[in-house]
């Protein structure tokens, strides 16, 4: 599934940096933790998007068949 | 992969610039603005919904005297879609600038020229589906949708942009007595996150505009059989 191997390799990127990410959050106000909220919630909407298109090519390749 | 795909690059695009403009507009230095603070970041995420709204209305108008000239029911579908993602964008315009105009010039909606011109400009695109939804045959709806569109996109423009101009006061930037964005401090740093997020929110405003003309032609040809 590639929606599956996507969210995979976010989770997996964000684990390895977790450990210094906290201190380098710490360190700058977590100004960063907010850029960080919004870039996600952004994605997310983009994901939702990106699978929504999908669901019409399908649609739009079944009516043309 | 999805993103791999060639004719999909615009939408990469717009996802990136968009990314940019988030990291950028929280994290660039800003200048500090007498009532408005810091709160100049909003010009990279309130002002592209406008820009956006305009993009898009302009690119239905084009849709529009297509679909005049040339009588294709799609053309039709376009120019309405791209109409209903305008004011989407429209309306989280309207919704930001109330929230920071509450916080900054104190009054969630002040008595601005933009701001009048926009309410109007808004309920004459309202009008545009009320016109649509009490047509029922197609061919006319399609007429009248399109030659009302023709009228509707130049007072808007007036409405928002020369009529704010000409105004004798006004809050925004560039408008009445105020000067421009390009009078403003540090405005090159501002014009580096600016610009992107201007030009990632149009190319994505095509997108959400497309999937919906999609997915209304979709609902036509399945309603027709």
């Amino acid at each position: 599934m590639r929606i599956g191997s996507l969210i995979f390799f976010i989770l997996a990127g964000f684990s390895a940096i977790a450990s210094d990410a906290r201190d380098f959050f710490y360190s700058s106000g977590k100004i960063y933790v907010v850029v960080s909220v919004l870039l996600i919630i952004f994605l997310g909407i983009v994901l939702y998007l990106i699978r929504l298109e999908r669901k019409i090519k399908k649609l739009e390749d079944k009516d043309e068949a | 992969m999805y993103i791999c795909r060639v004719k999909h690059w615009w939408k990469v695009l717009a996802v990136l610039l968009i990314s940019y403009s988030i990291v950028g507009g929280f994290l660039m230095d800003v200048p500090d603005l007498g009532i408005l603070g810091k709160t100049i970041r909003n010009l990279h995420f309130h002002v592209p919904m406008w820009f956006t709204m305009i993009f898009l209305l302009l690119i239905s108008y084009i849709y529009s005297i297509m679909y005049l000239a040339k009588g294709k029911a799609a053309l039709d579908t376009k120019a309405e879609s791209f109409i209903e993602a305008a004011v989407l964008f429209g309306l989280l315009g309207v919704a930001t600038g109330a929230f920071w105009a509450w916080n900054t010039w104190g009054k969630p909606w002040v008595n601005d020229p933009k701001l009048n011109g926009v309410a109007i400009g808004m309920l004459i695109y309202f009008a545009y589906f009320l016109l649509r939804n009490n047509i029922e045959d197609e061919l006319k709806r399609g007429k009248f949708a399109a030659v009302y569109n023709l009228f509707a996109f130049p007072i808007f423009i007036v409405l928002i942009i020369v009529l704010p101009k000409m105004a004798e006061n006004s809050l925004h930037p560039g408008s009445g007595d105020t000067v421009g964005f390009s009078s403003y401090k540090l405005d090159s740093d501002l014009r580096k996150v600016f610009y992107p997020a201007v030009l990632g929110w149009m190319l994505f405003g095509i997108w959400v505009a497309g999937l919906r003309s999609r997915f209304v032609n979709l609902k036509l040809k399945h309603e027709n059989r």
